[in-house]
């Protein structure tokens, strides 16, 4: 049994980033204490297909009617860090509508709210790693409290990969925000390569013509690396 | 970054779960079906029956509102959900989720775990693994629980690990008047803030 390299953990933000106010009383003070990779972190919770319904993966299906904005496609693949694909895994996504606006009952941002829509969903990924959502592009809003700051447009995901150790939280960026420098949340992770996972990019060849553009975003987790008793993998 | 594994691709960083999740991640109170929550073990999985309550707060000693906690953690019988659960356990979830309350209170239900193998072998002491996720933490948090009435304790690899001065965060307690419940409290920064873990 290999473990899994704590070298690509350096790809994550650190805990304490002043300049996003909100980590200066909620980081921890101490250093983490490394421990090693035991059954109970190598072993994970298993969701798959039973826990997705039809039309969970379409956003613009939830309600009565369709909802304001762009709609979009967003489309990829969940791999490891040794390249390998990661079927049967969960996705989970959030997202504010089309005007900034979450429907979450804390959000007061003066932006109205759409009645066709919720802004979540839930895909599995294919035996090849891959998943789609159509969703409505979300539109960017101001951090409540600050003094304009505001967020780029960026949809909530979260994941568990195949155990406990590659369970991931993120969001998904456009490509060439002018807000990601602005954005303490973005600039956070400290490696440009690092930063630039989060962006999607404009998929051409999967946009579905007269009808909807393709984001692709690609999403890397944790892996074991190969053992000596592995066969090599190949795409 | 990765020099010393050129062929490894640099992995997808974390970000906040932000303020906005529940809606997506703990749906009940907006009439979602949700993929997990507070109940680890349902009501006649094998073990002993006990409830963890505990509640988040942040380095004032406030209580953080609008996190998440996240459990995993073996059966009775020391085994994993999915991956070695035998047919007799199909009431083990093994996972839970919270969302903190106003007040940053989480609860869980499930049963006490058993022993799970350590390094080289050497047995664990029941624990649960706990991710802590909330806004303001750009990475989740990694901590574990262990159990006050449990001599298993004094030999665990992992809390061996641990400064004996801080092992103390990591212990839930008995409450004195309720069988079966005991009390976990996450701080996230400065007194008696709880270790936290990576691996």
């Amino acid at each position: 049994m290999t473990d899994y390299p704590t070298e690509s953990l350096a790809a994550h933000p650190p805990y304490l980033f002043p300049d996003y106010v909100a980590t200066r009383l909620r980081a921890p003070s101490r250093p983490l204490v490394i421990i090693p990779q035991t059954l109970t972190e190598i072993a994970g919770p298993v969701f798959g297909q039973a826990h997705v319904r039809p039309g969970d993966s379409d956003l613009t299906r939830q309600h009565a009617g369709t909802p304001l904005g762009e709609r979009i496609m967003v489309r990829g693949r969940v791999l490891d860090e040794n390249s390998r694909p990661v079927p049967d895994t969960l996705i989970e996504i959030w997202q504010a509508n089309a005007a900034g606006r979450y429907v979450h009952v804390v959000d007061r941002h003066d932006a109205p709210l759409d009645p066709n829509f919720t802004g979540a969903g839930r895909a599995v990924t294919d035996s090849d790693g891959w998943y789609e959502f159509v969703t409505i592009r979300p539109g960017c809003y101001p951090v409540p409290g600050l003094n304009n700051v505001w967020r780029p447009a960026h949809i909530h995901m979260s994941l568990f990969g195949p155990s406990f150790l590659t369970r991931l939280v993120t969001q998904m960026y456009f490509p060439g925000d002018p807000l990601f420098p602005y954005d303490p949340i973005f600039m956070s992770v400290p490696d440009e390569r690092a930063r630039m996972r989060m962006v999607s990019s404009l998929d051409m060849a999967m946009t579905r013509s007269e009808w909807a553009l393709c984001y692709r975003f690609d999403i890397v987790l944790r892996g074991r690396e190969a053992s000596l008793f592995e066969e090599p993998h190949h795409d | 970054m990765t020099d010393a594994r050129p062929e490894a691709e640099v992995i997808t960083p974390s970000q906040t779960v932000g303020p906005f999740f529940a809606y997506c991640l703990t749906p009940q109170d907006y009439g979602g079906d949700p993929l997990c929550d507070g109940m680890i073990a349902d009501e006649g999985a094998p073990g002993t029956r006990i409830r963890i309550e505990g509640a988040v707060y942040d380095g004032n000693g406030d209580p953080v509102p609008d996190a998440m906690v996240e459990a995993w953690q073996a059966d009775a019988e020391g085994r994993f959900a999915g991956r070695d659960a035998a047919p007799s356990n199909a009431r083990f979830r093994g996972i839970g989720r919270c969302e903190s309350r106003q007040d940053g209170s989480f609860r869980f239900e499930t049963v006490k775990p058993g022993s799970v193998p350590g390094p080289d072998g050497t047995p664990q002491a029941p624990h649960i693994n706990l991710n802590v996720f909330a806004k303001g933490l750009l990475r989740h948090l990694f901590t574990r629980i262990y159990f006050a009435d449990e001599p298993a304790n004094a030999a665990d690899p992992i809390l061996g690990l641990v400064d004996p001065d801080l092992r103390y965060t990591l212990i839930a307690r008995p409450a004195p008047d309720a069988p079966g419940l005991y009390r976990f409290d996450i701080r996230l920064q400065g007194k008696d803030e709880t270790v936290f873990f990576e691996a």
